[in-house]
């Protein structure tokens, strides 16, 4: 195990939706490589509520990359300079002594910044009230697999599924869009059987309810590479497809 | 916990434009709806749709515009009992399409209206969705940002396309207004190519809108497939190719008029072909 030496924290402070924040330096004299970048914010905030000053306050829950809240804007790239990670599975062995690195928030009108570095990203909460369901009987649990389901389909589905709703893709997005987002929850369900019921309903609500809130994709692909879990922008080509398809079935031919 | 028990915290999010409950909600889709175009047009989604639309017919426009040009290089021809240039020949050929069912140059001017309607709406949906853009993200990130995939020609696509826009309106004014065009003559379309072109700085207005237009397509051609929702892995890794493909073709051809005009090849000659006064005695 080794140090890093010198590393020089350039982060955002506000202190509420009303303030208009600034950045603030501060310097680790000292931090192991193994220790996560949330490690680091943690070790950072230990030494500033000991010397009286208020704590960074800053989004996470599992640490371990499957629960989509930790959120920062590290070095102008969400999540940091990894690819494929969030920002809880970032390590300090990936940056050199003397770095300084630039801690932002995620920045969206659609996600307000709630204070330091925590913003309230309820609106991709709203898209998935929408249309992220699927209609299932209540009662026993069924049996698995009685939906017979080819491979390849399921493989697509759950490479959809495996989005954990963090925001790096809007965060990432030079106009703030949610396509990704958006694309990934409703791709997920609509390539299922179980998905079909609601297919076309789902598609309309969802691409209005993000219009409402989110900028417009304009195929920079940032968000595929900003994206912890490395989802393809071809799930926003299947809801556009699907939306297109949409607006002609919720009309008159829904039945066919 | 309910987001007003945040207090302070919590900002609610107002619904600006008012579009109502959901559609998938159990509430339904409230009231009569519009037009079906206008709907699909009021969306981020549906105004992608007619970007990729527009921008497919701005294609095989300026790809067809290129490939008739090119008659530029096929120099003197016979043509009823006389010599013409083989390009002054297209250009009344254009006018004459479909004639014997329309009367003279109507479908030259439908083509044109198409074009014209094409290049309104995909200027009015850029406009738009920048619009839109912009208003999703008030506040700027402060620090630099570091851009992944994001290209030249994507984060230029505005830039490029205004640079498009105001070229088309020279381009209009020097060829067939004839505004700018020293000595212009309608339909004589070799001489006034020659005029024009002989000209540096004019030479190069036309090299430099023509590469910002090969950097337009670069982007547009791939980004058409995403927003136009074709996706396939059958194809899908021969769409940054063609998108290189058509914009190299468009500039390689397009950037070769100024120059060999300023080389001397495209060169006109009014002996090398019969003057309307030759033929009429």
């Amino acid at each position: 195990m080794s140090h890093l030496n010198n590393i020089t924290i350039k982060i955002w402070r506000q202190s509420g939706p009303a303030d208009s924040g600034r950045f603030e330096s501060h310097l680790i004299d000292e931090i192991s490589d193994e220790a996560s970048f949330l490690e680091l914010l943690d070790i950072l905030n230990e030494t500033l509520i000991e010397s009286g000053l208020e704590a960074i306050a800053f989004d996470h829950d599992c640490r371990e990359g499957i629960c989509g809240t930790c959120s920062l804007m590290i070095d102008g790239r969400a999540h940091g300079p990894e690819r494929g990670t969030a920002t809880c599975q970032l390590h300090m062995r990936k940056f050199s002594s003397g770095d300084t690195i630039v801690v932002e928030p995620w920045r969206a009108k659609a996600f307000p910044i709630i204070k330091d570095l925590m913003v309230d990203r309820a609106p991709l909460d709203r898209i998935i009230e929408s249309g992220g369901f699927i209609t299932a009987e209540t009662g026993g649990a069924p049996d698995a697999n009685l939906i017979p389901i080819p491979k390849p389909v399921a493989d697509a589905s759950m490479d959809a599924a495996e989005c954990i709703g963090c925001g790096a893709c809007v965060a990432a997005c030079p106009n703030g869009a949610a396509n990704l987002f958006t694309g990934a929850k409703m791709s997920h369900l609509n390539l299922l059987p179980q998905g079909q019921a609601e297919r076309f309903k789902r598609a309309e609500a969802m691409v209005e309810t993000m219009d409402e809130y989110f900028g417009s994709c304009t195929n920079h692909g940032e968000c595929e590479a900003a994206c912890p879990k490395s989802i393809s922008i071809d799930v926003i080509a299947m809801m556009n497809a699907d939306y297109l398809k949409s607006k002609f079935k919720n009309r008159k031919s829904l039945s066919r | 916990m309910h987001p007003s028990s945040f207090g302070q915290m919590a900002q609610t999010i107002s619904n600006e434009r008012g579009r109502g409950p959901v559609s998938g909600t159990a509430v339904g889709k409230n009231g009569k709806r519009k037009p079906f175009l206008i709907d699909f047009y009021s969306t981020a989604v549906g105004k992608k749709y007619v970007m990729a639309i527009t921008g497919i017919v701005g294609i095989g426009f300026v790809v067809g515009h290129m490939i008739g040009n090119l008659k530029a290089y096929l120099g003197v021809i016979n043509h009823q009992g006389g010599r013409a240039y083989d390009v002054d020949v297209y250009g009344e050929y254009l006018r004459e399409l479909l004639v014997p069912i329309l009367p003279h140059g109507y479908f030259l001017w439908i083509m044109r209206l198409g074009l014209i309607t094409a290049v309104l709406l995909h200027i009015h949906a850029a406009y738009s969705l920048t619009i839109l853009n912009r208003k999703a993200r008030p506040v700027k990130y402060q620090s630099a940002r570091d851009y992944q995939i994001a290209n030249f020609a994507s984060r230029t696509m505005r830039y490029t396309g205004i640079i498009v826009v105001l070229f088309l309106f020279w381009h209009l004014a020097d060829l067939t207004w004839g505004w700018f065009n020293p000595g212009f003559e309608q339909g004589a379309v070799y001489r006034n190519l020659d005029a024009s072109l002989s000209r540096v700085p004019v030479a190069l207005i036309y090299i430099v809108a023509n590469i910002a237009l090969g950097i337009h397509l670069f982007h547009g051609v791939w980004s058409l497939f995403q927003s136009m929702g074709w996706n396939n892995p059958r194809f899908n890794q021969w769409r940054r190719g063609l998108a290189t493909g058509i914009a190299t073709l468009i500039v390689v051809g397009n950037v070769s008029f100024p120059i060999m005009t300023l080389a001397g090849v495209i060169d006109y000659d009014a002996t090398a072909v019969t003057q309307l006064e030759e033929l009429s005695e």
